[in-house]
């Protein structure tokens, strides 16, 4: 079982937050196929937020085919991210982190680099297809 | 589905002073809606009226479908908790309890002592040697087990240390999750309410200035940053709700029904204080018609 936490200050809407530690457990290992989700009611008496929030992140990561509601059983884990846990690609991350520090350095700021991370990742995806 | 709460041009005066200004409003059922605003901008009256406490100087509403009357019927369906969380200060927790059971015929006494026992209070206790967070809760506790189907709560943290505070809205959400009750809570405090509510009002002036579901607000206001132009340079469809400039940059925050244009600026989403401070800053309607006014010198150069 994992514990989700929610940062007002970050920007990001709460349920996706929440959709994006699911996706960060299943990247290195801490949910795997078959787990259960806390239920809504267990979310909300932990971290005060609003039980929508949580369903709504539910249902995005039905959505997304990571995970299956099973009506008064809770929710759970269909899908294992990755066959590596991201620690294991320490050189590629470190590759990474070398070209943020060159795109810094040609005077891209942090949303410029967000953009063009996403737009590439973007396009290498439609281009795999 | 049926709205919980629908207003229609309703208004309220004190003597000379207005409290609420025709105020329309429509809630879905299934939120829990934040009502935020200064002091002094109509929430308690709004509330009040509400709950059948005061009557309207003009305008209609309805509550569950029905014209708040104060009759019993329809107090046992809605849940209320006066500002600063009354309670008994003579009468034990238990008695609270007892008196919650005899005025409420669909009282849940396992629900109430479960709560009890949860948070840890002893029954025997008299209400007024209790802490603030504690006598909250207990407030909470006797307007939960009435099994309301919408709970009003009026500024319930306003005066709860930030613990208190964190742990009356970790009971408030499990027992929405777990009764699917409706809730209104009031707060001049965004942040008290910006994890909780995924419905929100704006109140400013006696005046509904704003309401929606908090994902679509956020979703639908940007501020944009540019070089210093004039509002109706702006793309058709941004209504702007603030703006300032210097001697060459201009600073909106726009509200766009639809995905936001690209254009020749930055924009970022704002965060849901900073987007309800906007609302309260700038309290005048502004872009609507203002398109072709020259541009004031709104902020000061720097």
């Amino acid at each position: 079982m994992i514990d989700f936490h929610v940062d007002a200050r970050s920007g990001m809407a709460p349920y996706l937050q929440i959709v994006r530690q699911v996706r960060q457990a299943l990247l290195l290992g801490l949910l795997t196929e078959g787990d259960k989700l806390p239920t809504v009611k267990e979310v909300v008496a932990k971290v005060a937020i609003n039980p929508n929030t949580v369903s709504k992140a539910y249902r995005e990561l039905e959505h997304l085919g990571l995970a299956a509601g099973k009506p008064g059983v809770g929710t759970f884990i269909t899908q294992s991210l990755g066959h590596a846990s991201l620690t294991e690609h320490g050189p590629l991350q470190q590759e990474l982190r070398a070209w943020m520090d060159k795109a810094r350095a040609a005077g891209l700021t942090e949303p410029g680099i967000e953009a063009m991370f996403q737009n590439t990742l973007r396009e290498s995806a439609e281009e795999e297809k | 589905m049926n709205a919980i709460l629908q207003a229609h041009a309703l208004s309220k005066r004190y003597g000379q002073r207005q409290a609420l200004v025709d105020c329309t409003l429509e809630l879905p059922p299934g939120h829990v809606v934040g009502l935020v605003g200064p002091n002094g901008a109509g929430k308690t009256t709004l509330l009040k009226i509400a709950c059948g406490m005061l009557a309207p100087t003009t305008g209609r509403i309805e509550v569950l479908g029905e014209q708040p009357n104060g009759a019993a019927v329809q107090l046992a369906r809605v849940g209320y908790v006066a500002q600063g969380t009354p309670t008994y200060a003579s009468l034990s927790v238990a008695d609270h309890l007892k008196f919650g059971a005899k005025m409420n015929p669909a009282w849940d006494a396992k629900l109430a002592q479960a709560r009890i026992e949860q948070l840890g209070l002893n029954p025997k206790q008299k209400a007024g040697k209790l802490s603030g967070g504690q006598r909250a809760q207990l407030a909470l506790t006797v307007a939960v087990a009435k099994r309301p189907e919408l709970l009003i709560l009026d500024e319930p943290v306003a005066s709860l240390d930030p613990l208190a505070r964190r742990d009356f809205l970790r009971h408030l959400m499990e027992s929405v999750a777990e009764h699917d009750t409706s809730v209104i809570l009031s707060s001049h405090l965004v942040s008290d309410l910006e994890r909780v509510c995924d419905y929100l009002v704006v109140l400013v002036s006696s005046h509904v200035r704003l309401a929606g579901e908090t994902d679509d607000l956020l979703a639908q206001h940007h501020r944009i940053v540019c070089t210093r132009r004039q509002e109706s340079d702006l793309p058709v469809g941004l209504k702007v709700i603030s703006a300032e400039h210097t001697d060459r940059q201009s600073t909106f925050v726009v509200r766009s029904e639809s995905e936001l244009p690209a254009g020749d600026w930055s924009a970022e989403r704002l965060e849901l204080e900073d987007l309800v401070l906007t609302y309260l800053e700038w309290p005048v309607d502004h872009g609507a018609g203002s398109a072709g006014t020259p541009m004031q010198p709104t902020g000061e150069a720097q």
